[in-house]
């Protein structure tokens, strides 16, 4: 398990001030401007040694994304996107990074944005967050009263700014080009690639988006080094991590652990344990919404990290553990992220926009018993249609936590609809 | 905060909401006004008492030079612009999965039982409309309810009441936890990084 030496986000918790003097004392903005003048292209490699991979879900590497943007300029300006949309059900570990720790992504962006060559820097972030965003302006002004960012950042004769762009409530603007559709103006509809956002983003420049996350580490793994951080969890599975712990657990949630923990030990150890005890656990969700349950015997033995998870048919996603024991109707908590998606689809390809909203309706019959046997199967049958077929990921998200339940959970349908049959005989 | 004016059939921006305005134009390269769309709709529907009408949308789109179906189109496509009115105080609760699987249930009855509304519904007295969220992102502080700019978390259904009866008697609880633990470490406790958290005093 990860000593405290070892974590990144000290104030996780927001016990000290997120202002830029208590950040220093934590060690944040320490030796920035000789990062910078080691160059742009260190800065990559260090990134592309420390193993890191994209903390948004997807688990893209961080470093070789940053390599994609264009090292010569066609005129274009170039800009950093952060996404701090933060919709994913489970997930609630960048707002922790943003009221509390700021100064870690005011000056990831810094450094992220040099090694890109970005003018700008533009942190979307979900309208719901208010007091988030606020906290975040507060900082950004003091970076820019302190030379940090701006004209002359950091003194190095660079300019580099900054902007919040607050969103207005629309899971879907977490997906990179619906998310640059909405700082354009627009309503967040997502873009078919390609092109890339690296060769066409915002406002048709070269555009690296990452989670708030992926950069919020980037100052930290550039201090100690890439080896520091690839050392920690395992090969293609490296560093910390926040994890967001909620549900059935005696006390939920957020910590910071390696990459690769089990994540029994991480409940046991940080979240007080399943409630009811550990043989009480009916099955977790370990990634997000979007990610395929795990039953309890999986849960007993599996690691927390992108390749162990794939492995179980899962995946980490974002890292946000969603704990349910026993007591809980699985059916119904699937059916309710099925009505999620279904609220959320933006409607542009029809696959999704139809496939989710019929989805969402069979597994509220389902949730009753109130179906056909044979509805089973065309319900999965109908998840493999929309999954991979469409312009984004949120159909794949839709029919994901559908298919999960089915692959674990199908004789409790099953006798659902039984149940219902034989009650409905009787009345 | 500004002028309150119910159903006006005018809107136009205050002085002061027109000074922030500018502010928000120079985050966006100067062809690129479309930008401030969403800021602007934002500041508008709070100086119109919480709603986006018709009035409020032709006065944005006039004022960024774009057409009116663009911006009719945010408007309608993100769920925190209120197409029709709403009450003094809107309280959202949230009732995704990870909120459902820590008692939202009961925090929804609470708000119905003593607001005397569904979801979607509006006081009589036009003092509270109820709305149900997704995901609030704040999951591990579960269940959520979002009022005004802040978080009220981990609520049943006693705290929800008590948190509903202090805006009708005209105050508001502290917002955050309402359980008496610190943020989103455990309840217990803080399990990790013992010694940064007992260092007193600096917080926010
Ligand atoms: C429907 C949908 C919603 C998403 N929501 C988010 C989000 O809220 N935050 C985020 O960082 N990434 C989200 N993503 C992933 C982004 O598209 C993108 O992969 C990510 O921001 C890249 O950053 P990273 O490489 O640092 O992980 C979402 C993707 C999809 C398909
Ligand atoms: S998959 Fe769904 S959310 Fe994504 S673009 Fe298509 S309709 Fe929109
Ligand atoms: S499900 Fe309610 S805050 Fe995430």
């Amino acid at each position: 398990m990860l000593a405290d030496k070892d974590r990144i986000f000290t104030n996780l918790y927001g016990y000290q001030s997120f202002g830029l003097a208590a950040a220093k004392l934590r060690g944040d903005w320490d030796g920035t401007k000789e990062i910078l003048e080691k160059g742009a292209d260190w800065i990559v490699g260090e990134m592309k040694a420390s193993g890191l991979r994209g903390r948004g879900g997807a688990g893209f590497p961080t470093g070789l994304k940053w390599s994609f943007m264009p090292k010569e300029s066609d005129g274009r300006p170039q800009y950093l996107v952060v996404n701090a949309d933060e919709g994913e059900p489970g997930t609630c570990k960048d707002r922790e990074i943003i009221r509390h720790d700021p100064h870690k992504l005011i000056e990831g962006c810094l450094v992220a944005g040099f090694a890109m060559r970005a003018c700008a820097a533009y942190i979307y972030i979900r309208g719901e967050f208010v007091h988030e965003a606020d906290v975040l302006e507060t900082a950004i002004q003091e970076a820019y009263a302190a030379g940090l960012i701006g004209d002359n950042a950091c003194g190095i004769g660079y300019k580099f700014d900054i902007y919040v762009h607050r969103g207005a409530g629309a899971y879907i603007c977490g997906e990179e080009t619906a998310l640059i559709e909405s700082i354009e103006g627009k309503k967040g509809q997502p873009r078919m690639k390609p092109p890339f956002p690296a060769n066409v983003g915002l406002y048709g420049c070269p555009t690296t988006v990452n989670n708030v996350e992926s950069i919020a580490v980037a100052p930290t793994i550039l201090r100690r080094g890439g080896a520091w951080f690839a050392g920690l969890g395992r090969q293609n599975n490296t560093g910390t991590k926040l994890f967001c712990i909620s549900g059935h657990v005696n006390n939920p949630c957020n910590v910071e652990e390696e990459m690769g923990v089990s994540l029994k030990e991480l409940i046991d150890t940080h979240a007080g344990g399943v409630r009811g005890g550990w043989d009480n656990l009916l099955a977790i969700i370990p990634g997000g919404s979007s990610v395929h349950l795990l039953p309890k015997n999986i849960c007993d033995t599996v690691c927390m990290d992108y390749d162990a998870l794939k492995a179980e048919g899962s995946g980490l996603g974002t890292a946000a553990v969603i704990v349910m024991d026993k007591s809980t109707d699985i059916i119904r908590a699937i059916a309710r992220l099925s009505e999620f998606y279904y609220h959320e689809s933006c409607g542009q390809c029809t696959p999704c926009r139809e496939g989710t909203g019929w989805m969402s309706r069979v597994m509220q019959r389902l949730v009753t018993g109130d179906a056909e046997i044979a509805e089973i199967d065309m319900l999965l049958d109908v998840t493999k249609k929309v999954e991979g077929h469409t312009i984004c990921a949120l159909g794949d998200a839709a029919a994901w936590p559908i298919q999960g339940l089915l692959r674990h959970f199908r004789p409790e349908v099953e006798r659902r609809i039984l149940d219902h049959k034989k009650s409905r005989n009787a009345a | 905060m500004n002028i309150r004016v119910r159903n006006a059939e005018n809107f136009e921006f205050t002085p002061e909401n027109l000074e922030w305005v500018e502010g928000q134009l120079a985050k966006y390269p100067k062809d690129r006004a479309q930008s401030a769309v969403m800021p602007l709709l934002t500041r508008a529907q709070e100086q119109n008492n919480g709603w986006v009408s018709r009035a409020v949308m032709e006065y944005v789109a006039d004022f960024l030079g774009m057409p009116y179906i663009r911006v009719q189109e945010v408007a309608t496509f993100y769920s925190m612009y209120n197409l029709k009115p709403v009450g003094r105080h809107v309280i959202e609760v949230c009732t995704t999965t990870p909120c459902w699987l820590r008692g939202s249930d009961d925090v929804v009855a609470a708000c119905k039982a003593e607001l005397g509304i569904e979801f979607g519904e509006t006081t009589g007295d036009g003092e509270f409309t109820l709305l149900e969220v997704e995901c609030a992102g704040a999951c591990v502080n579960a269940p959520v309810i979002a009022y005004r700019k802040e978080y009220y978390e981990d609520l049943d259904a006693a705290s929800t009441r008590k948190f509903i009866r202090a805006i009708k008697s005209g105050g508001q609880l502290a917002s955050g936890p309402q359980n008496g633990r610190h943020k989103s470490a455990a309840l217990s406790g803080p399990t990790t990084l013992k010694e940064f958290c007992a260092v007193a005093g600096g917080q926010d």
